[in-house]
């Protein structure tokens, strides 16, 4: 068994409103060292299988199919046997 | 014109586009579930608003895989009419059906209003009752309205004048005040507002009516 952790943000320069305003909250908060804040999500999947690298080929797939929209967004993940 | 609209598990403006199409157009209409395939016997097919799935993971993104949706895409590839509502074009970006993508709304809320728009393109079976330039008011209704493609994307909208309506006054920070773009062969429409809200004089607009009658007009030329 793998559990694999997949986070997805939003790509570089694609406006994140949503962390603007986390950030500006932030800094009005006394963090005034936070310069930028990017907002995304976190998925984690249980995969039921043998081979670490078939898991990770299984993981690349999902997140390009459904996880992600390429057009908006990148994806990273990691897989570890659990 | 036949007309097949689409039900997703959370749409929940299909009976608003079912009651304009046959109550107040006189048209022939049926619903079809998501889980349906065949849909070669319609002229048009309608994919409302609503969130469907719960607009969960990204709007539009899970109704994307539904089974009837690879129908759908066979159903466009034919010539044929779609329209995608708010909602119903999430789906069509997200199965691409139509270029780009959807971000939340500039100032994170949910936008419940009348807006102005201006027809861009007469040009399409979606706006032949219509001249370029005519500011249409029709209501929207979302919190994912903030279209988005990238610079080569944008560039080819223009230059095939794929941008049928654009906001008077941009509401969600939309590229270039995009609220409906078309496929490049014309035959595919994806708009933010929802002009079967605005389709009954009683309703305070009938604006809307003038998409369907321009789909109806077209059928009825090259059904």
């Amino acid at each position: 068994m793998f559990k694999a952790t997949v986070k997805v943000t939003l790509k570089k320069k694609v406006l994140d409103p949503q962390g603007k305003t986390v950030m500006s909250s932030l800094n009005s908060l006394g963090f005034s060292s936070v310069s930028e804040v990017r907002m995304g999500k976190l998925v984690e999947l249980m995969i039921d299988s043998k081979d670490k690298d078939k898991a990770k080929a299984e993981v690349e797939e999902m997140c390009k199919k459904l996880l992600s929209n390429p057009i908006i967004e990148d994806f990273s993940f990691e897989v570890e046997e659990v | 014109m036949k007309t097949g609209i689409l039900v997703f598990p959370g749409s929940n403006c299909d009976m608003d586009c079912y009651h304009v199409i046959k109550d107040v157009l006189g048209q022939k209409t049926e619903y079809i579930w998501h889980g349906d395939k065949k849909l070669d016997h319609f002229d048009a097919l309608i994919l409302p608003g609503g969130f469907s799935y719960g607009d969960y993971l990204r709007t539009g993104a899970i109704a994307r895989f539904s089974p009837v949706m690879d129908s759908v895409i066979e159903f466009a590839d034919s010539g044929k009419l779609v329209i995608g509502i708010c909602n119903g074009f999430q789906i069509l970006l997200e199965s691409g059906l139509l270029p780009g993508a959807m971000l939340r709304n500039r100032d994170l809320h949910f936008i419940c209003r009348y807006v102005d728009l201006k027809v861009e393109n007469e040009k399409t079976p979606f706006t032949s009752k219509l001249k370029k330039g005519r500011v249409l008011r029709i209501p929207i209704a979302h919190n994912e309205g903030n279209y988005f493609a990238d610079d080569e994307t944008l560039r080819k909208l223009k230059n095939n004048n794929q941008i049928i309506f654009r906001y008077c006054s941009n509401p969600n920070g939309s590229l270039e005040d995009i609220a409906g773009i078309c496929n490049e062969r014309g035959n595919v429409l994806g708009m933010m507002p929802h002009p079967e809200r605005c389709s009954e004089a009683l309703l305070g607009s009938d604006d809307g009516r003038l998409i369907f009658e321009s789909m109806i007009d077209w059928v009825k030329k090259n059904g």
